[in-house]
């Protein structure tokens, strides 16, 4: 009965129906719907975005302006949004990096108990959203004696902070958010390389007499390089694609700028002002800085695998 | 002398990882004790370490679940906007990632650079084009228009590329000899082999979508269309009275994530660490 059925449909099939089975056209059906959305969803705005940040689009009215844009964004404001972009990424990225090398090498280790516990409270952080966390820190670091950060200042003898208004507090205060959310995430990435660290090498140290130092300096960190590679490179990324952790201090607008960054001034210039093609012409600049960042990437991890055979 | 030195170190790895956790989790410790204190007194103090304990109470989250019906609409949509992006997502990529693991076809090469090329493309170059785009076709303030570009997943097109590579090319002749179409093997055999894998993105693709702020807070306009990220965004106000529903509703924000993450916590570590990207 079953056999019959199956002879039955085989007849039926048409040719196309043989055809949209044959291994020849099967991969392209798999891949095309991704194409699809990736062409008219991806491709397609990013070639805009670029078209647009040589336009002055107005309603009803758009014009082409050559460079105009690019002349307009080199200015004050901009270079406020850039510096403090990169002071963020230097101080997050030095941060998320040499703490969670330090705390996964001490998770690594055979002295240390409750593992599981550690790591997860860790990692919790990284499940709260950029507002919620953000929301936690807000009301932690508040301007009035009675907000927590204060509070402990006080009790250490010190002056109350006034921590959204000061240019270096208000730093201070992203890239706090910014670390706690990470911190656990970092960490795994560190622990997951230390697992390939061949533990023989470990015991012909000691033999050799080498000190704790020694052994880090010598034995874990030339293994821990791709993946120290690897994170520096999304730190650094992700850092001059900041944006929440600013808004959820300042909203749209923080005093003096204290808190303004690329992408932040993209939304305030392309959204808030509606000017898209200087918005545009931000994102364009952006883009170009990641890039460049990417491409370093690959030649040093290139770099690397050569020098490795 | 060795042995000594080993347990100053014991002592010192055991002791500083306690405290740098107690500092992790202190802020969520502080958030949950504050979410029992009245709202009032939360504006007027921020959250504080010296309070009266005997105030504390549930009145927040007793107003949460009787008066706050926009608090609901916002986590309505949160659920909605989440579990379509997860779907439509993962139906995308786990095909791509599959047929450029499985099958030898012409371009596959190309097309893999390609899916890696677009993982470097910020989203923020996009999204003035995209609102754009929105406007145009009117989808602004809109399901759709949240969905839309979060649909594309590069990281999840690699991450199952990767798991496809291990799976059992064997058992496919064996289904292609028993009469099965290639679609068959795909939707019968091997999706189901590729569970865990599916697992970590949803986790990636649901985490991203639940926390997503930039994208939702240009294209949503109205309050009753916000998601939680966003309704919870505009109570920040120094000026606002809705505190009450400001840090009740963040605890019962996090908490379903902390459930699922209990649970599943293997694909939650599998599916954070793929990529580094943003949640």
């Amino acid at each position: 009965m079953e056999a019959n059925r199956a002879i039955g449909t085989k007849k039926e099939s048409s040719s196309f129906m043989k055809f949209l089975n044959s291994k020849k056209v099967v991969p392209y059906i798999f891949v095309s719907p991704f194409i699809l959305s990736f062409v008219i969803l991806t491709l397609y705005p990013a070639i805009r975005g670029v078209i647009m940040s040589f336009q002055s689009i107005l309603p009803g009215q758009v014009n082409f302006v050559g460079l105009q844009n690019y002349e307009r964004v080199f200015n004050p404001v901009f270079y406020k949004a850039l510096s403090n972009t990169t002071i963020y990424v230097v101080l997050t990225v030095t941060i998320l990096t040499i703490l969670p090398i330090i705390l996964a090498i001490m998770l690594d280790s055979k002295f240390v108990r409750l593992k599981t516990l550690f790591r997860a409270s860790l990692f919790m952080p990284a499940l709260a959203s950029t507002i919620v966390a953000g929301m936690i820190f807000r009301l932690m670091f508040g301007e009035t004696d009675t907000a927590a950060a204060n509070q402990i200042l006080n009790w250490l003898g010190m002056e109350s902070v006034d921590w959204r208004f000061n240019a270096w507090s208000g730093m201070f205060l992203m890239v706090m958010l910014c670390v706690w959310r990470w911190l656990g995430v970092n960490i795994l990435y560190f622990l997951a390389a230390l697992q390939n660290v061949p533990a023989e090498l470990y015991e012909a140290a000691d033999i050799d007499g080498a000190s704790i130092l020694q052994k880090f300096w010598y034995v874990t960190l030339p293994f821990l390089k791709p993946v120290t590679i690897f994170v520096v490179t999304i730190s650094i990324i992700n850092g001059f694609r900041m944006f929440e952790e600013s808004f959820v201090f300042w909203e749209a607008g923080s005093p003096n700028n204290i808190g303004l960054t690329v992408v932040g001034y993209i939304y305030q210039q392309g959204i808030q002002q509606n000017d898209m093609g200087f918005g545009a012409a931000i994102g364009v600049i952006l883009m170009i800085i990641i890039f460049i960042i990417s491409f370093i990437q690959l030649i040093l991890t290139g770099a690397f695998k050569r020098g490795d055979q | 002398m060795k042995r000594s030195n080993n347990r100053t170190l014991l002592w010192f790895a055991n002791i500083g990882l306690a405290v740098i956790c107690l500092i992790a989790l202190f802020p969520v410790i502080m958030l949950l004790i504050s979410s029992l204190r009245p709202s009032s007194e939360l504006m007027r103090t921020g959250i504080s370490l010296a309070f009266d304990w005997s105030m504390l109470n549930l009145d927040n989250y007793l107003y949460i679940f009787t008066e706050a019906n926009i608090y609901w609409s916002w986590y309505m949509n949160s659920v909605v906007i989440s579990a379509i992006t997860i779907v439509l997502s993962l139906f995308f990529s786990a095909m791509v990632g599959y047929a450029l693991a499985v099958y030898d076809f012409k371009g596959r090469n190309l097309f893999f650079t390609f899916v890696v090329f677009i993982l470097m493309v910020p989203f923020e170059i996009l999204m003035l084009p995209l609102f754009q785009m929105m406007i145009r076709f009117q989808l602004v303030d809109s399901y759709v228009g949240v969905i839309l570009p979060m649909v594309v997943a590069p990281i999840a097109v690699f991450f199952f590329r990767q798991y496809a590579l291990g799976l059992p090319v064997q058992l496919m002749d064996a289904a292609r000899i028993d009469g099965s179409t290639e679609y068959g093997i795909y939707f019968k055999i091997m999706l189901p082999l590729m569970a865990p894998s599916l697992g970590a993105m949803a986790i990636l693709q649901g985490l991203g979508s639940w926390n997503n702020f930039l994208w939702p807070l240009i294209v949503l306009r109205s309050n009753d269309m916000f998601t939680l990220p966003i309704g919870l965004a505009t109570l920040l106000t120094p000026y606002g009275n809705n505190y009450d529903v400001l840090i009740a509703g963040s605890v019962m924000t996090v908490i379903p994530i902390v459930i699922l993450f209990i649970f599943f916590q293997r694909y939650f570590v599998a599916g954070l660490t793929v990529g580094g990207v943003k949640g």
